[in-house]
């Protein structure tokens, strides 16, 4: 009996959480019947920001804004157009803000290399401090410096 | 020379945590300030600054004039502002529309957004009309077209159909006075 409680538990929890991620914003009259419309509108709505939530996409969000997000990549996939076309005039009313993956361009070129242009630097500090001499060579003592170190001994 | 130059590079490198976390505290006591600035934290700069309105056909409001086109947006030099009758916003930024209305300013056009056509005729009648034409928008296509997130949002648009202006929020006396006046002043 134990041993099938202990069966059963991981069991009913992989099932409520995978019952739990489909279980999201998307309204069944949202839905197209086209199952394979739907799974592209579902596709799209996971790269896409809904506008007012802090970091979640459309296809997560209860927002109004998102639900007619929503509704709009599914008339424009009606309209026979491409994943890429309908994310583009996203992009285009909304900016670059609206992709939840952001894309390579030159306002964020250095936003993408830094973590490299740290690690090289990171490197030359490295090697310089392992092979280079850093160690500071004591310098004989100057004249002044032993008249003051002979009265130092004297006292 | 040689000892006397590598310390000295040593004493340089160490300087640069500093100035980089300085740096970064000069970004962030900007963006203080700026948020204080009537932006918005989550402001996010349109992108459609000084490009075409995207084209829209809009049904009219229950006996209210024939709707709204983009071809009534490329006239002359307008606003329009996104509202609702359930945008409580909305309301602090009224008395200032009807006032530009009163004065014969610039002409407001407005889109009822994500509202019942009743609902947004019922509250025009209640606090006054400011607009010219209004269009009705119930599933967001107008709204997502111009990039929009919240209500009240206002677009300021030239003759020529580009948007020379957008702010997001209610439009205050300040920034009436700092953003809006000096753009309508400059283009007569």
């Amino acid at each position: 009996m134990a041993s099938l409680t202990k069966l059963l538990t991981p069991l009913f929890f992989i099932f409520f959480v995978i019952s739990h991620k489909d279980a999201l914003s998307v309204e069944p009259e949202e839905m197209l019947k086209d199952p394979q419309l739907e799974e592209r509108a579902r596709k799209i709505s996971k790269l896409l920001r809904c506008v007012v939530c802090q970091n979640e996409s459309i296809d997560d969000s209860s927002a109004v804004i998102a639900s007619d997000m929503r509704k709009m990549v599914r008339r424009k996939l009606i309209e026979g157009q491409s994943d890429n076309q309908i994310i583009s005039y996203m992009k285009q009313r909304y900016g670059d803000f609206v992709l939840l993956k952001p894309q390579f361009s030159l306002n964020n070129l250095f936003l993408w290399f830094s973590p490299f242009l740290i690690l090289i630097i990171g490197i030359g500090i490295f090697f310089k401090n392992k092979f280079v001499d850093n160690f500071e060579i004591s310098k004989p003592l100057s004249e002044d410096e032993l008249v003051k170190l002979e009265k130092i001994n004297e006292k | 020379m040689n000892e006397k130059n590598s310390s000295y590079w040593y004493k340089r490198w160490t300087l640069i945590p500093l100035i980089f976390v300085l740096v970064l505290i000069g970004v962030f006591a900007k963006r203080l300030v700026d948020i204080d600035n009537n932006k918005p934290a989550s402001y996010i700069p349109t992108v459609l600054l000084n490009t075409l309105i995207p084209e829209i056909n809009l049904d009219p409001l229950p006996n209210r004039g024939k709707g709204l086109n983009s071809e009534h947006l490329r006239k002359k030099l307008i606003l329009l502002n996104f509202w609702g009758s359930w945008c409580g916003a909305c309301l602090i930024e009224h008395e200032l529309l009807m006032e530009i209305k009163r004065k014969n300013i610039i002409p407001i056009h407005g889109i009822a957004w994500r509202d019942k056509p009743n609902e947004s005729i019922n509250w025009l009648k209640k606090y006054g009309d400011p607009y010219s034409l209004v269009g009705q928008d119930p599933e967001s296509k107008a709204a997502i077209a111009f990039g929009v997130t919240g209500a009240p949002e206002t677009f300021m648009i030239n003759e020529n159909g580009i948007i020379i202006y957008k702010h997001t929020g209610p439009i205050t006396e300040k920034v009436w006075l700092n953003d809006f006046l000096p753009l309508i002043r400059e283009y007569k």
